[in-house]
């Protein structure tokens, strides 16, 4: 259906510009838009993930004010808002349900960029997207045990060749835009 | 710092990555990827791939309702943790050790507190979690690493120098990633001493292990 798609598109799109005015404002209607969305659903991702609701509701809190402190560290041609909320709920799981550091890559050298480039933005955007309808599509089985690999019930060494996801396009998207940083940061 | 980059042959497996951004590694195992994409823009932007499939999930997975007064908490909480946090200042490296092993070490190379193993080899084991085992190994060059079978998993990065096995050849920036299948004697490139970050999780994750070490003997 395309209206649904367009209406997803116009909701991300919001999404990064809301992050942008809880930056540059400290805008708290932005950032209400903002957790109605997405406080729910990272609320029910620690639950599947072993959680119980109140220590959800304690994680989901932190969550939602780390978004806001680390506002002007997103970085919207590298990760879309859902994924960046993805990297922050899991350190907190990570940090809460297991109790271990976790170590962090170093950022690049040449940092992140001041002013991403909107058709960057925009192109992560729509492949995001599409990579969701893609793992949406998948035939049960597949889906099923991504979704156990990322709630945690499965080990590394349990975790098979995932042949079904179609990670191509998104990767050379983010080594595009790393690519690009690193030219233009010289 | 420099951007002169190794040219990076052994990169990391798909499993390795997407667990490690589902973040369900022990910390030993991420500790090495986190060194080895510090290393690597490509096993960088594939890792990015793998947290896009966890914002996929978090977009797709049954919302739970939260209650009445969580908005408030949360508000409440940013206005008590004050301003927002400053850009954060660069993170420490040195030229062998990339930013997350340089954390562990709290130092540079000199740093390391090194034990003798035998025939010139040294290790320093890092502090991690228990349920795997992160150590730094020193083989000086042409020494052969002592007999280490691996019953589990074992990922050895190579920091400096080079080794070979009879696998490969691995540069600095390159991962060998080996179960207990592989039975291999890694030795010291002769051009330079060789330091590694080795991560197993064989003596600790037994049980873990059973549904491996069952399979040769299911299949009979």
């Amino acid at each position: 259906m395309t209206t649904t798609n367009e209406r997803r598109e116009t909701e991300n799109e919001d999404w990064v510009a809301c992050i942008a005015l809880i930056r540059d404002d400290g805008d708290e209607r932005a950032f209400a838009r903002l957790f109605a969305h997405f406080a729910p659903r990272v609320k029910g991702f620690l639950m599947r993930s072993g959680s119980d609701a109140a220590q959800a509701e304690e994680t989901t809190q932190e969550v939602m004010a780390t978004l806001w402190q680390k506002a002007h560290l997103f970085d919207p041609s590298r990760a879309t808002a859902a994924t960046w909320i993805f990297t922050i709920a899991r350190n907190r799981k990570i940090d809460a349900l297991r109790r271990q550091k976790r170590p962090e890559p170093e950022d690049l050298p040449w940092g992140q960029d001041p002013e991403p480039d909107q058709a960057d933005v925009l192109a992560l955007q729509q492949e995001s997207d599409q990579l969701g309808t893609a793992i949406a599509a998948l035939p049960e089985k597949q889906r099923v045990l991504i979704e156990k690999a990322y709630f945690g019930d499965l080990s590394h060494s349990e975790i098979a060749e995932q042949t079904g996801l179609p990670l191509g396009t998104i990767k050379s998207r983010i080594r595009l835009a790393l690519d690009r940083l690193r030219h233009e940061m010289k | 710092m420099t951007n002169i980059r190794p040219e990076i042959k052994h990169h990391l497996t798909d499993p390795l990555l997407m667990a490690y951004s589902a973040g369900t590694l022990p910390e030993a195992f991420s500790l090495t990827v986190a060194a080895h994409v510090s290393m690597c823009d490509e096993c960088r932007a594939r890792l990015g791939s793998f947290d896009s499939v966890g914002g996929a999930l978090i977009e797709q997975t049954e919302a739970e309702d939260v209650s009445e007064d969580t908005f408030a908490a949360t508000m409440a909480r940013i206005r008590a943790g004050g301003p927002r946090d400053a850009k954060p200042a660069p993170r420490t490296r040195s030229d062998v050790l990339p930013a997350p092993i340089h954390d562990y070490i709290g130092g540079g190379l000199d740093a390391v507190r090194w034990r003798h193993v035998g025939m010139g080899v040294k290790q320093a084991v890092l502090p991690t979690a228990r349920d795997a085992t992160a150590r730094l190994l020193y083989i000086p060059a042409g020494a052969a690493v002592p007999d280490h079978g691996h019953r589990g998993t074992e990922l050895t990065l190579v920091l400096q120098g080079a080794f070979v096995d009879e696998v490969d050849h691995f540069g600095p920036g390159d991962i060998e990633v080996a179960n207990e299948d592989l039975d291999h004697t890694p030795v010291a490139d002769i051009g330079a001493d060789c330091i590694c970050l080795a991560a197993t999780d064989a003596p600790l994750r037994f049980r873990a292990m059973i549904p491996r070490l069952a399979q040769p003997f299911l299949r009979i």
